[in-house]
């Protein structure tokens, strides 16, 4: 066992299996020489050489739809968009294409290839270094969405979304890139997609997060624990396809479900959850299932005490727990 | 050099000589242009009788479609086509059965299983990449495929196919770049009819031609008529060479017409004179290369015949066959979202079929 930091998971992740597999490759912005301009590539341009480490030109659309294409003709592609901010240029070759073919084709093609992005604010990157992007994607039917939270999970998780057969896009929060640590086996282990995780148990309040908000949920369940109240936190890991089972199990035990995203509020992912966690526990609920979410402004904004305002952060976590555990 | 391998009748006229090919070579040219001629026919009847909802059409494109793509080699090289693709279709391997299945949107319809509109085909075991509406998309499918031949070392070309009205989009301008930088064994095919449904060629494009564009990127731009189905053949042979070589990618444009209007559900003598269509009806490839071939002995009465009865009785067939077909099920809806079936993701109850992979942890709730 090694501890790794969460970005150095996912450079390891990437290394074995292009070390395991000769048709993986990695194609985005800066990933070759420099490995990339958080350093997740870091090394394997050196390893893999040139044609397996693929420096682009500032072209998101061609980074996946080549991708796309390199897919269908046997390749593996992990296609890097520099921010997740940057991914829109490349979204009518996401939604369009890679999330259809199989579908569209009845079987026909297939699209093995991953896109990873790092996403979140709170690191001074205004409107376009700080997005959450996954509530466009997560409302596609045929993409996975995968939202990882600690080393483990994203090294696990990365080596399932590369041996896949569908598109997987991975987004990765860049405040934990070098600020989260954890212990990494050594060896081949991988983490399934579609299964969440109960980070913490408790009897009173259930509260979905995934990605940074996991921790800040975990913070704030350690809080409001001094006060008697027991949160349970659940971290879905992989926001599509969704693991209901261990969402309502948790729902329907506690009867109080705060789901916390770092996204914009309104049509956001949490909404899902919460109008699944409303249709389908609804018996065993005793409290309006509440959402905390980031303001509907159009971004987050750069100066620190708006960024502040922005973000979510284990005191405005458990202010909510508070609150819907009163209820 | 024969690219079909075809046996039996080895005669070369001067004219198929002058193109490298043997007389049977030119035949079976012809004939594809006029099967993809006599199934887009048909398919307009079958759509105007009421029996297909909507039709979108090949027909002034096919000779430039046969020409420019007979020298690939079928079943290891790659298309990424378009909805005008009818021709290049069936020269690339499908059949007028899979073509007819498509229009009627059957079960077991090739390109989609009945999912996609008419006009989106694709084929994985003959490497026709499925057809999408959003257009240029395939444009960079292609040099991605183009890439993965060339990490591979598979000896493969990706082509492309666009009108020039796609010619315009984002995507063709990254996967030119691109291409051009990493000298890709691809090339890009524009057939321009001088139309993107209504806005004429001079109110898309700054200037006449598609081709000259490409020297924004440093690799050859080829204009060649597309009526003239042997010039379109050596045009191809001669981008696709260069590719296969490593001399990386060309754009060729054929400069096409646009026989019918853009779709079923488009009217074009709203904004096309009558001058400009009959313009057009002069531009046709098929009477064009019929003439081309009777003039110099190659066509003759006996084989004009024997093909004509030939594809009459492959549309009549393809015909009777898809129309026979049934219509998907709705229970295999849900199916191939992914490669495995997702509890998760199952229908919710009131849509009353679940996927037919079965409904396992669907369960509800009391």
């Amino acid at each position: 066992m090694a501890i790794r930091t969460f970005i150095e998971a996912i450079r390891d992740g990437m290394a074995e299996e292009m070390r395991r597999d000769w048709t993986v490759i990695v194609m985005g912005e800066d990933v070759g020489k420099k490995g990339g301009v958080f350093l997740a590539t870091d090394g394997l341009w050196g390893e893999f050489g040139d044609d397996r480490v693929i420096d682009t030109p500032l072209t998101e659309s061609m980074i996946v739809g080549a991708s796309i294409g390199a897919a269908l003709n046997g390749l593996r592609p992990i296609a890097e968009i520099q921010f997740a901010d940057f991914i829109h240029p490349a979204f009518n070759q996401i939604v369009s294409e890679a999330a259809r073919l199989r579908y569209r084709s009845n079987n026909g093609f297939t699209v093995p290839m991953v896109i990873r992005a790092p996403y979140g604010g709170g690191v001074h990157g205004a409107l376009y270094h700080s997005q959450s992007v996954e509530a466009f994607f997560t409302h596609v039917p045929g993409l996975k969405v995968v939202i990882p939270s600690t080393p483990y999970d994203a090294k696990g998780l990365l080596r399932t979304a590369i041996r896949d057969d569908d598109p997987v896009l991975f987004f990765e929060h860049k405040k934990m890139y070098r600020s989260v640590r954890g212990d990494v086996p050594e060896g081949e282990f991988a983490v399934p997609l579609g299964q969440a995780v109960v980070r913490r148990t408790g009897r009173h309040v259930t509260v979905v997060a995934y990605g940074l908000m996991v921790h800040y949920a975990l913070e704030a369940a350690e809080r409001v624990a001094e006060e008697g109240i027991e949160a349970e936190v659940i971290d879905l890991r992989t926001l599509r396809p969704l693991d209901r089972a261990t969402l309502l199990s948790s729902v329907r035990k506690t009867g109080k479900c705060l789901v916390a995203y770092e996204d914009n509020r309104f049509g956001g992912y949490g909404a899902e959850i919460a109008a699944i966690v409303a249709e389908e526990a609804f018996d065993y609920l005793d409290g309006p299932v509440s959402r905390i979410a980031g303001p509907d402004v159009p971004g987050v904004p750069y100066n620190h005490a708006l960024e502040d305002w922005f973000m979510l952060n284990p005191a405005k976590i458990a202010d909510a727990v508070r609150r819907l555990a009163a209820y | 050099m024969t690219v079909t391998g075809q046996g039996g009748d080895a005669a070369t006229s001067p004219l198929a000589a002058s193109v490298g090919l043997a007389d049977a070579d030119l035949v079976a040219m012809y004939r594809l242009v006029a099967l993809a001629r006599a199934v887009d026919e048909r398919m307009w009847i079958l759509n105007r009788a009421g029996r297909i909802p909507f039709v979108i059409s090949g027909q002034g494109h096919e000779g430039a479609q046969v020409g420019l793509t007979w020298p690939l080699r079928k079943g290891h090289d790659w298309i990424a086509p378009f909805y005008r693709s009818i021709a290049t279709c069936l020269t690339f391997g499908m059949s007028a059965r899979d073509l007819m299945l498509a229009q009627y949107a059957k079960a077991i319809d090739p390109s989609s299983g009945g999912r996609q509109m008419p006009g989106h085909y694709g084929h994985p075991s003959h490497h026709l990449v499925s057809v999408s509406s959003p257009v240029a998309t395939q444009i960079l499918h292609a040099v991605g495929i183009a890439l993965a031949a060339r990490i591979r070392g598979t000896d493969q070309v990706a082509v492309a196919i666009m009108g020039e009205g796609s010619s315009n989009q984002g995507d063709v301008h990254e996967a030119l770049n691109f291409a051009a930088i990493h000298r890709l064994p691809f090339v890009l095919i524009v057939e321009n009819n001088g139309y993107a449904i209504s806005v004429p060629s001079e109110k898309q494009l700054s200037v006449r031609d598609v081709a000259v564009r490409a020297s924004g990127y440093g690799i050859p731009g080829v204009i060649v008529d597309g009526t003239d189905v042997l010039a379109c053949y050596a045009a191809g042979l001669e981008a696709i060479e260069r590719a296969r070589t490593g001399g990386g990618p060309t754009l060729i444009e054929a400069k096409v017409t646009r026989l019918t209007a853009h779709s079923s559900d488009d009217q074009q003598t709203k904004y096309r004179s009558e001058d400009d269509l009959a313009e057009g009806r002069a531009h046709d490839p098929l009477p064009i290369f019929r003439d081309q071939l009777r003039e110099a002995d190659v066509l003759t009465d006996a084989i004009e015949a024997e093909l004509a009865a030939e594809i009459k009785a492959l549309v009549e067939d393809a015909t009777d066959f898809a129309e026979a077909e049934p219509d998907p099920d709705p229970a295999t809806a849900l199916d191939w979202v992914f490669a495995e079936h997702w509890p998760g993701e199952t229908a919710p109850p009131w849509h009353g079929t679940a996927g037919s992979h079965g409904s396992a942890g669907a369960g509800g709730h009391g």
